[in-house]
């Protein structure tokens, strides 16, 4: 319990940083009047403003003014439509969520069998090649994986939509784009973690004690191997959240990452703020739920999580 | 060649590897040669790239900027196009060859400056928290903690976006991207290394810290960081390449090959060769540099697996 504590008032410090960083590159970006009224306005146009926003003020007043924005919720409005930031970004989550769901769907029921294979082939031909595969799809970068799959389903053999949204076949090659690289690591890890069970001194006992082979791998290893495997999840998450933002500009999927990649091109402070900070507070989130899993999975780490940090 | 005598190196990196040591001293030929092809290969391609990084200019039919306006999308020669342009030319008649090294040149540049920069920043700061403990090292692993919970995309897009693009301060963010994992490193090596007899001889033999963390325990953690630098030097080139992709890196008329794959996008029915030769490139450096990587992970530091 101590130990759920402590992870939670990490998470809670690391929130508290990004709002920080997001404060102090927004204050350090420049006069922020400078952007908003032109060059020639008069002193009494600037002033009006600097009271409305509250420049005026100290900047300790405005850090907390600041604060108290972001908690309820107001974050701004966008340039284009004057729409309040936060709306717009929250409209563009469940198609990022859609996405997202679909590859590390995809890349589980790719990895993990794959991984699992090489490691009960460890060093054969078999291992060899799915792991060359693995390396290959995460060095292979997201963007040019989609240039390819487009390139030869769109343009060549005329198969699936380039782009947009609508039908199921505008997520499939979103979907394996994004889930390739996933896939990839997932399998070396599985593989890896496997390894690490085989080598195991039960598993040697069951083999000695006469366990047939596949009742050893279903019953014996993989539920132990799968413990570190679920923290992969929990990292796979922040290059899922990486890969959708050159994904989904590729595909022209309206999500988040398109959004957000518009957004700092056209210089829409708002909203990029808006995604920084929610993407922020789902990543810590997400890690403090993993963590918390973790030790629930396995009843060891409750005891000695802490010690790796000693 | 293969008859020299390697001299005995005193294997600096790691002293109590007993790789060197042990294995009977051969000629650096011969030592190349037992290399696995795949590990042999990679090299020769990464040597290959450097050599293109270095002697760009010299090697560059065109220049980057170079416009043959009569010849747009042309085709590469292998596929009927103008003899001149091996790869073809884009859609302002430019040499995709030249703009190819020229891109090499500026993609290694700025990934090579930004490893360095992180590795330096990150180890920096990894011995100065194992070195001050109490509340600085605290803060310096909350840091750490913080930034490898965050998909540095996100970050590095934010930064770009609320201060304009230029090309120090997009060093300067990729830079930035990576350090933690040094830092993390460092700081475990050191308190290990300081348990260790040597280091507790030296220190009380009365060495300033600063000589003991030079001298005697920088060579001793220094093949985990050089293993670390392989690991993080691919995704210093895909960030690198990803942000120019989208346009938010290197600018045009400067060149990389994320911005080429990126231009390249637009005539992908018309002209395949813009976006495809930058992109095999890219996977073919990273794919290179993983490779060595896992194999120097499994030379030098046996532990790390």
């Amino acid at each position: 319990m101590k130990l759920i504590a402590i992870k939670i008032f990490r998470a809670g410090i690391t929130i508290w940083l990004v709002v920080t960083i997001a404060f102090l590159i927004l204050r350090l970006s420049g006069d922020p009047l400078e952007s908003l009224v032109g060059d020639d306005a008069s002193q009494q146009v600037v002033e009006y403003y600097r009271q409305k926003y509250g420049f005026d003020r100290p900047l300790y007043h405005q850090y907390l003014s600041y604060f108290a924005n972001v908690l309820s919720g107001d974050l701004g409005v966008t340039l284009q439509e004057e729409r309040n930031a936060l709306e717009v970004v929250l409209e563009a989550i469940p198609r990022t969520l859609e996405l997202g769901f679909l590859s590390l769907a995809l890349s589980l029921i790719i990895g993990i069998p794959l991984g699992i294979v090489a490691a009960l082939h460890r060093n054969k031909l078999i291992d060899r090649f799915t792991m060359s595969f693995a390396v290959l799809g995460f060095s292979v970068p997201n963007f040019f994986l989609g240039i390819l799959l487009i390139l030869l389903f769109s343009l060549w053999l005329r198969l699936l939509p380039s782009s947009g949204t609508g039908t199921f076949y505008h997520l499939i090659m979103p979907a394996i784009t994004l889930g390739t690289s996933s896939a990839g690591s997932i399998a070396r890890f599985a593989r890896s973690s496997m390894l690490d069970v085989l080598n195991k001194s039960y598993m040697r006992t069951a083999a000695a004690k006469g366990v047939p082979r596949f009742r050893r791998f279903a019953w014996h290893a993989l539920p132990n191997a799968a413990i570190p495997i679920v923290t992969i999840i929990g990292f796979r998450l922040g290059d899922l959240v990486a890969g959708s933002i050159v994904t989904e500009t590729v595909f022209a999927w309206p999500g988040v990452g398109r959004l957000l990649v518009n957004a700092v091109q056209t210089r829409d402070l708002a909203v990029v703020q808006t995604i920084l900070l929610m993407v922020g507070a789902t990543m810590t989130l997400a890690n403090l739920m993993v963590d918390i899993a973790y030790g629930w999975i396995d009843p060891r780490i409750r005891t000695s999580a802490d010690a790796d940090r000693k | 060649m293969a008859q020299e005598i390697a001299p005995p190196t005193p294997n600096q990196m790691d002293p109590g590897t007993p790789l060197a040591a042990d294995a009977p001293q051969l000629g650096v030929a011969a030592r190349i040669a037992k290399f696995p092809p795949l590990v042999l290969t990679s090299l020769t391609f990464i040597f290959l790239v450097l050599f293109v990084f270095v002697a760009a200019p010299l090697l560059a039919p065109y220049h980057y900027t170079t416009q043959d306006l009569l010849n747009r999308l042309k085709p590469p020669a292998f596929l009927g196009g103008p003899a001149q342009y091996i790869f073809g030319t884009d859609e302002l008649g430019r040499d995709i060859l030249s703009r190819l090294m020229y891109g090499i040149r500026f993609s290694m540049f700025v990934a090579i400056l930004a490893t360095i920069i992180g590795a330096v920043l990150g180890s920096f700061l990894g011995f100065v928290a194992s070195h001050l403990r109490g509340w600085v090292e605290e803060s310096i692993m909350t840091l750490v903690d913080v930034q490898a919970s965050l998909p540095f995309m996100v970050i590095a897009l934010a930064v770009l976006a609320f201060f304009s693009n230029s090309f120090i301060l997009f060093i300067a963010v990729l830079g930035i991207n990576g350090w933690e994992n040094y830092a993390r490193l460092t700081r475990g090596m050191v308190l290990q290394a300081m348990g260790h007899g040597y280091a507790v001889a030296v220190r009380s033999l009365g060495m300033t810290p600063l000589r003991l963390y030079a001298r005697h325990i920088l060579p001793n953690i220094a093949s985990a960081l050089i293993v670390q630098f392989t690991l993080n030097f691919p995704q210093t080139i895909l960030l690198e390449t990803s942000l120019s992709f989208l346009g938010l890196g290197i600018q045009p008329p400067l060149t990389s090959l994320g911005q080429m794959l990126g231009a390249g996008r637009a005539h992908l029915l018309l002209a395949w060769w813009i976006a495809l030769f930058p992109g095999f490139t890219i996977v073919l450096i990273t794919l290179s540099i993983s490779i060595i990587g896992d194999w120097l992970r499994d030379r030098l530091d046996p532990t790390l697996r």
